[in-house]
């Protein structure tokens, strides 16, 4: 287990390193009104939304499927919290919104679920109809504009502090919460147990539709709260950017953190990994200045380097290599 | 054997670890053209390792390995196969949503105009299929067959580029009688043209009808190599299990019949799944071992899934205890104490990513539901209990069961089960594929759960060990449950039922 995170621990650490050779400054901490800020603070705070959505991935993932439409159903989710809120500072309002979503999430959730136990729809396809039809009904939800809402209560959940930023809080609080209860009950067995071979499971008993059923209603919970976070944040909601293609940095997060995407065994500390490492990245093309138009290459390259160093095969060509130059 | 010629193949000293294991310990191995060679021990002992360093699929830590007096290092099954030697696996690993033709000739495509030519290769591949008397469609998609055509189509494709050396891991585990006898034909004619034929069965018939040499290995490590006909079959077995004959006097010892008196468990009254199996009739009773025989496509298979709910029936009715039983899945069979091991260890049975502790208490935590997890302790005790009980090895809970060879991936199938403490306990090819000392150790498991009051629906393509250890005898022909025999029952009586003769006088059919 430690072995198989020993690689996205040392490309944290060496993404984290080049910021610092660029921006000296950036493990600064320093406290303002009793809150933390720094280079360190806002990866953090950036990186929660994507955490929280790689979590639910990876139960999904772990079950052999995928899930596409996360993106979209936060969209969904911001947009539904910010028209009910409107124009109202009111707390129980933006509870009442926030809850709202929350359980629109679920329903969502449950369609997916559906899809792709119920009528057996290869997950791929199955979500990619939420992931298009989603962003679809975020608008209409908006009547396609801008919704802004002026409601401290709400701006809490993306925005707000206590001591470190509170959106980082709930995703480490879902972490925690996911790791303990499938690892001290036996969902997290049964969980691996469906998506290494689903047919012998069905054979020793076990409710392989409820599973899979569960886990896309958590990745939807997760995403929706995803959604709040980046909705919250900026105090708006915007059904055509708010969690876009987050389900692909979600998705590369959990694969960078060493679950298989064909199924089966998972790493939660795994996802964690892949998730800073993904929000870093982001903020490294920041602070050393990448142009805009190369971002994305950029990106690609660090992607493709962590991947390529926690394959075994080219740890060992390139250890070869390093052996025949020297001989 | 100082005239004879050259081996073709020749290993030195040949050792590997794996993490954990010692799976070959400088082991030695030759292998003469034109000979068929059988590779001999116990699950475990070394064979598939062996094997599998010898094609490329795993690097030696130690040792040499001369191809026709060249040092060779294989890297790729691909490499091995370029220098002429194939291998057919005991799973068939072909690509089941392929063509027989693309199967066969996958990655040799003939070629025109830079594009397959399909005709062509159609056309190769029926002349390849004829020369082992197989009479399919090469553009058949090979999903479509049944394994045993799957496996003589893995065996086309191992002989449709010019081998020097042909590898057979248990290629005999599937077929039925006149496929074996046809596969032999096969060999004797490659052995003739100067094929050298590595062998591996479980079968020792098989073993002494076609093979001319054989090496025996035991833990990793070589006991010897003999002429087929200078090494009985008692002192065979004796060096692949290295003790005296305890085991077969084991067998012996499951021959005891007891009498089943006790009250009919499960009832199956006109049960039947069309295309699978015609509707049946059957009782079993608490302690008795319910054998089924047939041959392969008979629907012993189905038979069994019905009961277990694995497939839906669609006519009859079961009942257990007197009560029918509406199965809706093997969830609700499970619960009325019914357990299936499935034949298709690998598909149906185990998890092979997740380790032994995982899967021996999985049936039992799936039927509690993951919110009453088993503690620690308790899955400790069981685990313990169970990999001393059915002396599975390694004797380790953490190892992954991918790791495990056959016979101990059968056990761990089996304690699965036995875990539940099922009512009535279906076996389904229990023994296929697994060593003499396994086998006697899972015939004797079914004679002492019966003894104890579990009924046991017992499936082997082995008629032998049907007659030997089952009560009553239920004989399937062509999807149809056409007699049932008493204990009593000879060999010769199952046999003329299966082969199609008259019912003997007296027989209920």
């Amino acid at each position: 287990m430690k072995n198989r995170l020993l690689w996205p621990i040392v490309a944290l650490v060496a993404l984290l390193l080049l910021n610092l050779i660029f921006t000296p400054s950036f493990f600064a901490l320093r406290i303002q009104d009793g809150h933390l800020y720094g280079g360190l603070v806002d990866v953090l705070k950036n990186g929660a939304p994507t955490l929280l959505i790689a979590i639910g991935m990876t139960l999904v993932i772990a079950t052999r499927g995928i899930d596409l439409s996360v993106g979209a159903v936060a969209a969904i989710a911001a947009a539904v919290t910010c028209v009910h809120i409107g124009t109202s500072p009111d707390f129980g309002t933006a509870l009442a919104g926030m809850a709202i979503a929350l359980v629109l999430c679920a329903v969502l959730g449950l369609w997916n679920g559906f899809l792709v136990a119920g009528l057996g729809i290869q997950p791929i396809i199955a979500t990619l109809v939420l992931m298009t039809a989603g962003r679809g009904i975020a608008m209409l939800v908006t009547e396609g504009q801008i919704i802004t809402v002026n409601n401290n209560a709400y701006r809490q959940v993306g925005a707000g502090f206590v001591v470190l930023p509170v959106s980082i809080l709930i995703s480490l609080a879902v972490l925690g919460l996911v790791a303990f209860t499938t690892r001290k009950t036996a969902l997290g067995m049964l969980i691996e147990s469906v998506g290494v071979n689903p047919e012998a499971s069905r054979l020793a008993g076990v409710k392989s539709k409820t599973i899979i059923w569960t886990v896309y209603v958590f990745a939807a919970v997760c995403a929706g709260i995803a959604g709040l976070m980046i909705s919250s944040n900026v105090s708006a909601a915007d059904a055509n950017s708010n969690g876009l293609w987050i389900e692909m940095d979600a998705i590369l997060a959990v694969v960078i953190g060493g679950t298989s995407l064909a199924g089966g065994r998972y790493s939660l500390a795994g996802t964690l990994l892949g998730s800073l490492i993904i929000q870093t990245l982001t903020t490294t093309v920041y602070t050393i200045g990448v142009a805009a138009e190369v971002t994305l290459v950029f990106k690609a390259v660090v992607v493709i380097t962590v991947c390529l160093i926690q394959s075994p095969k080219a740890r060992a060509a390139l250890s070869f290599r390093k052996v025949a130059v020297a001989s | 054997m100082t005239e004879s010629p050259p081996p073709v193949v020749e290993m030195r000293g040949i050792s590997l670890a794996f993490p954990g294991v010692k799976a070959l310990q400088d082991v030695d191995f030759r292998l003469f053209p034109g000979e068929v060679h059988a590779l001999m021990g116990e699950n475990g002992a070394g064979k598939s390792t062996l094997i599998k360093t010898l094609t490329g699929v795993h690097t030696p830590d130690s040792g040499t390995v001369q191809l026709a007096g060249d040092a060779v290092a294989f890297s790729s099954p691909g490499q091995a196969q370029e220098a002429g030697i194939s291998t057919v696996y005991q799973e068939v690993n072909l690509c089941a949503n392929l063509t027989v033709a693309e199967n066969i000739l996958l990655g040799r495509e003939p070629r025109k105009l830079g594009g397959i030519d399909f005709p062509a290769m159609r056309k190769r591949a029926a002349e390849v299929l004829s020369r082992i008397g197989v009479h399919i469609d090469p553009a058949s998609s090979l999903g479509e067959h049944p394994i045993a055509v799957q496996q003589l189509v893995a065996i086309a494709r191992a002989i449709a580029v010019d081998c020097r050396v042909l590898v057979l891991d248990e290629p005999t585990s599937s077929l039925d009688a006149g496929e074996v006898a046809e596969l032999f034909r096969i060999m004797r004619v490659l052995r003739g043209e100067g094929v050298a034929i590595l062998f591996v069965s479980h079968f020792l018939d098989q073993v002494y009808e076609i093979s001319d040499r054989m090496t025996v290995l035991r833990n990793g490590t070589l006991v010897g190599e003999h002429l087929t006909s200078e090494l009985d079959r008692r002192a065979l077995v004796s060096k692949m299990i290295g003790r005296e004959l305890g085991a077969l006097e084991a067998i012996e010892e499951a021959a005891e019949k007891h009498q089943a008196d006790g009250p009919v468990l499960v009832r199956a009254e006109g049960l039947g799944r069309r295309g699978a199996i015609a509707p049946f009739d059957l009782d079993v009773r608490a302690g008795e071992v319910v054998g089924l025989a047939g041959l392969l496509g008979s629907g012993r298979t189905e038979l069994a899934r019905l009961l277990f709910g694995a497939d839906k029936a669609d006519s009859g009715q079961l009942l257990v205890d007197g009560k029918p039983l509406h199965l809706r899945g093997p969830r609700s069979a499970i619960a009325a104490g019914i357990a299936f091991c499935s034949e298709d260890r690998k598909g149906e049975g185990l998890v092979a990513d997740l380790s032994i502790r995982d899967n021996l208490v999985l049936a039992m935590q799936a039927a509690r539901g993951w919110t009453r997890p088993l503690s620690r302790r308790v899955k400790d005790e069981l685990v313990e209990k169970y990999l001393a009980a059915l002396d599975i090895r390694p004797a380790n809970p953490d190892a992954l069961v991918r790791t495990l060879s056959g016979g101990n991936q059968q056990k761990v199938l089996l304690a699965r089960w036995l875990v539940t403490e099922p009512r009535l306990l279906i076996l389904d090819e229990p023994t296929r594929g697994i060593d003499i000392g396994a086998k006697a150790q899972i015939q004797h498991l079914v004679t002492t759960l019966a003894a104890e009051g579990t009924a046991v629906l017992f499936i082997s393509a082995e008629l032998e060990e049907v007659v030997r250890i089952a009560d009553r005898i239920v004989v399937l022909r062509d999807r149809h449950k056409i007699a049932e025999l008493d204990g009593g029952a000879s060999l010769d009586e199952v046999v003329g039922l299966i082969a199609g003769e008259q019912l003997p006088e007296g027989v209920a059919s």
